[in-house]
């Protein structure tokens, strides 16, 4: 139906018609290019296999966890365009939890800059309205001060179809353009219950930057979360947010007693072995059995990453 | 010098009601949404006695001058009449007779109808709801393409000041309203000057006799007069009589044309005629006052008139209550049409609401429609809450701080958090949790209060769950419900809104998490 209106909006102001398309063909040429250059994932060799950090402020927890990595630069190399994508789906203060934490993310941008980056953008696919998820949750403030750019998910036209060849029910997904041209993208999801999922945490952070969310809820969310993380170009870098926790009535709360303040953050570049980690942090909150969060044991089947801590490298830090 | 500042007063008000309603990036604070409420029918329609009080008073001491800067439907008319004088260069108009017993017929219908059947006339006659009209359904898609057009533009040189819009009509029915309205209006006025404003627009009737006692207004000094008739060319409401060297107040505007075309000097606006003694004389100005008080007279009995009619009318309404008992049917039709938080029912919406379409054009989440028959006939066009591109916001109240009319009246966010516009309704034959086994959880997930919250179901899966006395009606679940054809999941509305019970909230947790846990 939105087509069918937009197509008759359009006939009406022809001249808008022709130049849209001009501009379409020219986002499919950077996209040739951008391809061609992404190279991050996979090339770096850090010490430990995933950190842990309690105890602190979220962008102190962050720089600890980065430096035991070896420095933001490890990973982000001079000149490339680089993505952060934060959980940013409700319309909520950071006091509630709904969001990550925007101290966090500034940390973030500003490290991804000082390593070199040539350009940080920071967006999500929101549930409640963009604009206000953008201001509510300080991130848009913090993101603008720290030199980081953002930018809009709302709009189906920002999204291009990809196929997904390895994963098992969703086989083709509409990306943001923001990922599918940057060299390099960081995923940075905050911890939460949640009601249909038990928990989102890195792997679910991905149905933010897929258009249509519709369609995991309609056809197995769990398996459909596990498939998106088959994406090719995998997030070079998990940082959970854990400083603040909604343990209860998730992903969006209703009041500041489902919220706890923890302090935790947890890092790494398996997407699966973070979320473990996280959802084991979370199970001390409240009782979350590994397996009721469905997706990570559907991402390790899809050979996405280990559930098994043991045998990664961990380093943990009590601040 | 007059016409110069009426032109600038004008221009300035005319844009930014204009702006108001194209403005989808909030560029413009809200209060500026005061523009509004300082209309004539939103003013009568929510009693604000004072803003009526200016405005009645404005045109007693200096005419119609609010048919000429604030309205934004009269400064429409007066545009298109420029473009016909730059296009047609000879343009001349002549005096012609008014048609005092249409015009008090077509107000009496308006008044009339305002008490019998809802504001299904004021609804089309209102200038401004009839302007708004216009503005949002037909211009406003053209504005946004505009926009997209720039942030194509400007995206594709890395400057992110522009993002897209989504481009709709929202309803077929209004755009093809304000497409003829637009050319309706705009022809008439092109051609025929205030046409309009002087034959059918009931706010012109009521304030053009207001007009004839008015203080301040423009007066032919017959003594310099010699009935050239070049002011009378140029009057675009073809009020001025050159041969009697008479103006019919009833129809002038104040636009001030007049005065700077002739060239005897004898046209001025001033408070009394400089030849009064000569005006005494005339008979026929006699007569045309008697024709005057006639007019007024009626008028006055047809007020009279549809005053007696209020209490009946009032008398005749019932509420109705639906209870919802659809729960084991797969589709899910809605009984009757949501109305917006703080609308208090539907009948006073219907009663209240004229259209304008400012709450629809300001809507964040686009959730407010103009109505197709959801209403029936009289509340045609009038927006109506569908959850198919979005859902209410939990702490929004734009609407209700938007609304000239006092159709939705303004509520506080703690109000907004308690007001119950419908009752969630859970259709569980419809739900993926049910029919695939897989998880879902969305409308929970949408739910500001939980009044849908997940349950342990089976194999780790969760259900939704429904208590309908915490619910507020805000949508979300109905908007984010994946199942098709059929949704899962529904609000069905309060015909009067109601009180939510307040959310119950967690025990607080003081447990202290001082290991990572694995």
């Amino acid at each position: 139906m939105d087509r069918r209106e937009f197509l008759k909006a359009i006939a009406i102001t022809g001249a808008a018609f022709t130049i849209k398309n001009v501009g379409g063909n020219m986002d499919l040429f950077s996209q040739t290019i951008s391809k061609s250059s992404t190279d991050a994932i996979g090339t770096t060799s850090a010490k430990y296999d995933l950190v842990a950090v309690m105890g602190g402020e979220p962008e102190v927890m962050f720089q600890k966890a980065i430096a035991e990595l070896g420095g933001m630069s490890v990973f982000v190399k001079k000149g490339q365009k680089i993505v952060v994508k934060p959980n940013i789906g409700w319309d909520k203060v950071p006091e509630l939890a709904g969001n990550t934490n925007p101290k966090l993310i500034a940390e973030i941008v500003k490290q991804c800059l000082s390593a070199g980056a040539k350009e940080v953008k920071v967006f999500d696919n929101t549930c409640d309205d963009w604009k206000k998820c953008y201001t509510n949750s300080g991130i848009e403030t913090a993101v603008k001060k720290a030199g980081g750019i953002m930018v809009p998910a709302h709009e189906e036209s920002y999204y291009r179809e990809i196929s997904l060849p390895n994963a098992k029910k969703m086989k083709k997904a509409k990306i943001h353009e923001a990922i599918l041209d940057c060299d390099a993208w960081i995923n940075v999801p905050v911890l939460k219950n949640h009601g249909g999922a038990n928990l989102t945490i890195s792997m679910k952070n991905l149905m933010g930057i897929v258009w249509d969310r519709r369609y995991f809820h309609n056809n197995d969310l769990q398996q459909c979360i596990a498939d998106m993380c088959t994406l090719d170009k995998k997030a070079i870098l998990n940082i959970v947010d854990a400083y603040r926790v909604v343990k209860t009535n998730g992903p969006r709360g209703k009041s500041e007693t489902d919220v706890v303040n923890p302090k935790g953050l947890f890092m790494s570049q398996d997407i699966v072995a973070v979320d473990t980690a996280a959802a084991n942090f979370f199970n001390q909150i409240r009782e979350m059995p590994l397996d009721h969060v469905a997706h990570i044991g559907n991402g390790e089947a899809l050979n996405l990453g280990t559930t098994k801590l043991e045998s990664l490298n961990v380093k943990r830090i009590k601040l | 010098m007059l016409k110069k500042i009426r032109v600038i007063l004008a221009i300035i008000f005319f844009s930014l009601i204009t702006f108001i309603f194209l403005d989808f990036a909030d560029l413009l604070p809200k209060e500026f949404s005061v523009l509004a409420k300082i209309q004539f029918v939103p003013a009568a329609l929510s009693l604000s006695w004072i803003i009526l009080g200016i405005i009645l008073l404005l045109t007693i001491l200096f005419g119609r001058i609010y048919c000429s800067i604030i309205c934004p439907l009269g400064v429409f008319q007066d545009i298109s009449n420029w473009f016909s004088k730059k296009i047609i260069k000879k343009k001349k108009y002549n005096y012609r007779k008014q048609k005092t017993i249409l015009r008090l017929v077509i107000l009496g219908l308006v008044i009339i109808s305002l008490f019998f059947i809802d504001t299904l006339f004021l609804e089309f006659l209102d200038p401004y709801s009839a302007y708004g009209r216009i503005i949002y359904n037909v211009f406003k898609p053209i504005y946004v393409a505009g926009n997209n057009l720039l942030e194509t533009i400007f995206t594709n040189f890395g400057i992110y000041t522009f993002y897209k819009e989504p481009i709709f009509i929202a309803s077929i029915f209004a755009f093809i309203t304000g497409i003829i309205t637009f050319l309706t209006i705009g022809f008439l006025s092109f051609f025929y000057g205030r046409t309009w404003c002087n034959t059918i627009c009931p706010v012109g009737t009521i304030l053009g006799f207001l007009n004839k006692i008015s203080i301040l207004k423009i007066r032919i000094n017959e003594e310099k007069c010699n009935k050239c008739s070049l002011c009378a060319k140029k009057c675009k409401a073809f009020c001025i009589n050159p041969k009697e060297s008479k103006i019919d107040h009833s129809r002038c505007v104040n636009c001030f044309n007049c005065i700077n075309v002739c060239k005897q000097n004898a046209i001025s606006y001033n408070f009394k005629n400089t030849s009064k003694k000569l005006m005494e004389e005339n008979t026929p100005q006699n007569v045309e006052n008697e024709n005057i008080n006639t007019n007024l007279r009626n008028f006055l009995v047809t007020i009279g008139l549809a005053g007696i009619s209020i209490p009946k009318t009032f008398a005749n309404k019932k509420l109705v209550n639906v209870v919802n008992q659809i729960d084991n049917k797969k589709e899910y039709n809605l009984l009757q049409p949501i109305t917006p938080p703080g609308s208090r029912s539907i009948e006073h919406f219907n009663k209240k609401c004229t259209s304008c379409h400012l709450c629809v054009s300001k809507c964040p989440q686009k959730v407010l429609k103009p109505a197709f028959k959801e209403y029936g006939i009289e509340g045609i066009m009038q927006p109506v809450m569908k959850f198919d591109k979005g859902f209410c916001n939990f702490d929004c109240t734009l609407c209700s701080e938007v609304c000239p009319n006092g159709a939705i009246k303004k509520i506080t966010k703690e109000e907004k958090h308690l007001t119950q516009v419908g009752k969630v309704v859970f259709i569980l034959e419809n739900c993926v949790v049910y029919t695939n086994g897989t998880s879902c959880g969305a409308c929970s997930e949408h739910c500001p209060t939980q009044a849908v919250k997940m349950k342990p179901y089976k194999d780790g899966l969760t259900i939704p769950t429904i208590n309908k006395d915490i619910c507020v009606g805000c949508g979300g679940c109905e908007y984010i419900c994946p199942v098709r054809p059929f949704r899962a999941i529904h609000v069905e509305a309060n015909a009067v809104q109601v009180q939510a019970k307040p959310i119950e909230k967690e025990k607080q947790d003081n447990k202290i998490i001082d290991d990572f846990g694995f």
